[in-house]
């Protein structure tokens, strides 16, 4: 079973192009499923569940996302292999632009939308900067400009990924990256890899929950405005 | 390279700043990147899980690689060919191949539905048998295989459709700015960004300033301005526009300066003065390339009768837009 992750901020597109991907897998009779991870609440696994694959959520409440992540795509990982999958697709919300969920040797992939802003391709980090493959929907309503423009930022925030242009409503390019995912993707024990950028300790109390405002509670990797 | 201090490195290549954001350090701009890293705490490594070493061959390979991007120069496209698909009912496209080279227009007509875009996708797609028409479409001889290594499939075709607008909230200088600093150095960023606005108002026939913001402008002036900035700043050789309102824009002067700079334009159009103005159109009928038409004398006679209505068509909008009671026109007296 080859593991491939999906990866972005949120509302850039990740389940409509997962979609797509995932029914152009469909059609050629390979055997995929899916799992997404979120913090508080997710219809997403359902969307991928209407599609008739095998799907699962992971909801990582007071957790950040990704650590969260990192603790169960073991167990993630096993539920996948005794569904026969061939595939198994992740798609975890970047709400921490701190810590990325790509593995080494894990096919890593980061869908981000022309709307996110033209500055997006610097904020969002290791998400955007580790991956493999990037995908760049909701090019289909700005302008060629902006198009070019925002390819020109992703390309130097990542010039060793490869990135594309997909439509998430029409499909337009999916073909092609599903070609990709098949020719990039490969097996490998899952124990045996590493993540790709070391994910900050909880940076702080607050990142576990803490709501209280005040010197007292400001625990662990604390950082002041000076 | 690497011995450079960060002040020059980021005033050769702004864009690094982006790799350089993301360390969250206050670089100091007159040393280099390694004295930097020399003067960061342990704690830095530490957190990153590198050595200082690995850091810095990081950087080292950053920078060859978005240099490289950076100089890349876009494949030049000499032809692109068409070969038959199939129309909706299953019957095959009546022709052996269309082939067009840079500087010729081809518009595409036929009904609302029977397929224009489909055309403009499949070229779009650049498809080999794979999308549901069947068609083959072919730039240089080279199938999307081998180009994918050379330069992206995707950053050869510019788009331009009814969709399409902007969507930043910038004026339009630093929109135009921010577009030509892509391709071109901090030296040749103003001449250029005034040629795409000269040229912009002339085809729009509005007045915008260059502090208008781009997302304020009207339907008519911000065509104009995609076009213009396709023309001359966008590097992509091949250019598919898809039903554009005219919007009072010249659309015919558009396309000259379109082919001006050596493109191929494929637009899919119901303008008469437009698809006579092409050097070919490509009639679809259900879903299917019909029939092909090569502009000759006679149609070149009514393209000239054409453009002058359409001419004085324009002229009259011009003079209702600012007001006048119109007292000639036409035949009237
Ligand atoms: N116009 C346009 N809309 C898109 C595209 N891809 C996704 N969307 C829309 O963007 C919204 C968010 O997409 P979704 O897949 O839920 O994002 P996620 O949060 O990353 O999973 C939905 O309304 C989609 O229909 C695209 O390529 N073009
Ligand atoms: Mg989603
Ligand atoms: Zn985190
Ligand atoms: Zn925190």
């Amino acid at each position: 079973m080859r593991l491939v992750t999906f990866a972005g901020p949120p509302a850039g597109g990740k389940t409509t192009v997962l979609c797509k991907i995932i029914k152009c897998f469909k059609n050629e009779g390979i055997p995929v499923g899916a799992v997404k991870f979120d913090c508080l609440q997710t219809e997403d696994d359902r969307i991928f569940g209407a599609m008739g694959i095998p799907s699962k959520k992971g909801l990582s409440a007071e957790l950040c996302p990704d650590h969260y992540f990192i603790t169960n795509i073991p167990d993630v990982y096993n539920w996948g292999q005794k569904n026969d999958l061939e595939y198994l697709f992740t798609e975890s919300a970047g709400l921490c632009n701190r810590c990325s969920p790509y593995i080494r040797n894990i096919l890593s992939i980061c869908i981000i939308d022309q709307l996110s802003g033209i500055n997006s391709p610097q904020k969002i980090g290791p998400l955007l900067k580790l991956a493999d493959m990037v995908l760049i929907t909701k090019g289909d309503i700005v302008s060629q400009a902006e198009r070019e423009v925002f390819y020109r930022r992703v390309q130097m925030a990542n010039p060793h990924g490869e990135i594309y242009f997909v439509n998430g409503l029409t499909g337009q390019g999916i073909y092609e990256i599903c070609e990709r995912i098949k020719e990039l993707s490969s097996e490998c024990v899952l124990e045996e890899q590493t993540l790709r950028f070391p994910m900050p300790m909880a940076l702080c109390s607050y990142c576990l929950g803490e709501t209280k405002i005040g010197e007292e509670y400001q625990i662990g990797n604390v950082k002041k405005i000076g | 390279m690497m011995n450079k201090t960060i002040r020059e490195l980021t005033e050769q290549y702004p864009y690094i700043n982006i790799y350089l954001d993301d360390f969250d350090i206050n670089f100091d701009e007159n040393r280099s990147f390694e004295e930097n890293l020399k003067q960061q705490p342990d704690h830095f490594f530490e957190q990153r899980k590198m050595s200082f070493k690995e850091v810095l061959d990081e950087f080292e390979d950053y920078l060859d690689k978005a240099k490289a991007i950076l100089e890349e120069s876009i494949e030049n496209v000499d032809d692109i060919t068409i070969y038959p698909g199939k129309g909706k009912d299953g019957v095959p496209e009546p022709y052996e191949e269309i082939t067009v080279h840079p500087g010729e227009i081809i518009a595409i007509v036929g009904e609302t539905g029977s397929g224009k875009s489909r055309l403009l996708e499949d070229i779009e797609w650049q498809a080999e048998k794979d999308t549901p028409t069947g068609r083959t479409v072919i730039i240089n001889g080279m199938s999307k295989k081998e180009r994918r290594k050379t330069s992206g499939r995707q950053r050869l075709i510019a788009q331009l459709s009814q969709n399409m607008n902007f969507v930043l909230d910038m004026n339009v200088d630093e929109f135009l700015k921010m577009h030509a600093e892509c391709f071109v150095s901090q030296g040749e960023v103003e001449v250029l960004v005034k040629k795409v606005y000269e040229t912009a108002i002339s085809l729009s026939g509005e007045e915008f300033s260059l502090n208008s913001s781009i997302t304020g402008l009207s339907g008519g002036q911000s065509r104009a301005l995609m076009i213009a900035d396709c023309a001359y700043i966008s590097r992509a050789p091949i250019v598919l526009i898809d039903e554009i309102e005219n919007a009072g824009i010249d659309i015919q002067r558009a396309m000259k300066i379109l082919v001006g700079s050596e493109k191929i334009v494929f637009i899919a159009t119901h303008d008469p003065v437009l698809a006579l103005f092409a050097n070919k159109r490509i009639v679809i009928r259900n879903g299917a390339v019909s029939k092909i038409i090569e502009r000759n004398e006679e149609e070149e006679k009514a393209l000239h009768e054409a453009e002058k209505l359409y001419g004085r068509l324009l002229y009259l909008r011009n003079r209702i837009r600012s007001g006048e009671k119109i007292s000639q026109f036409g035949g009237m007296a």
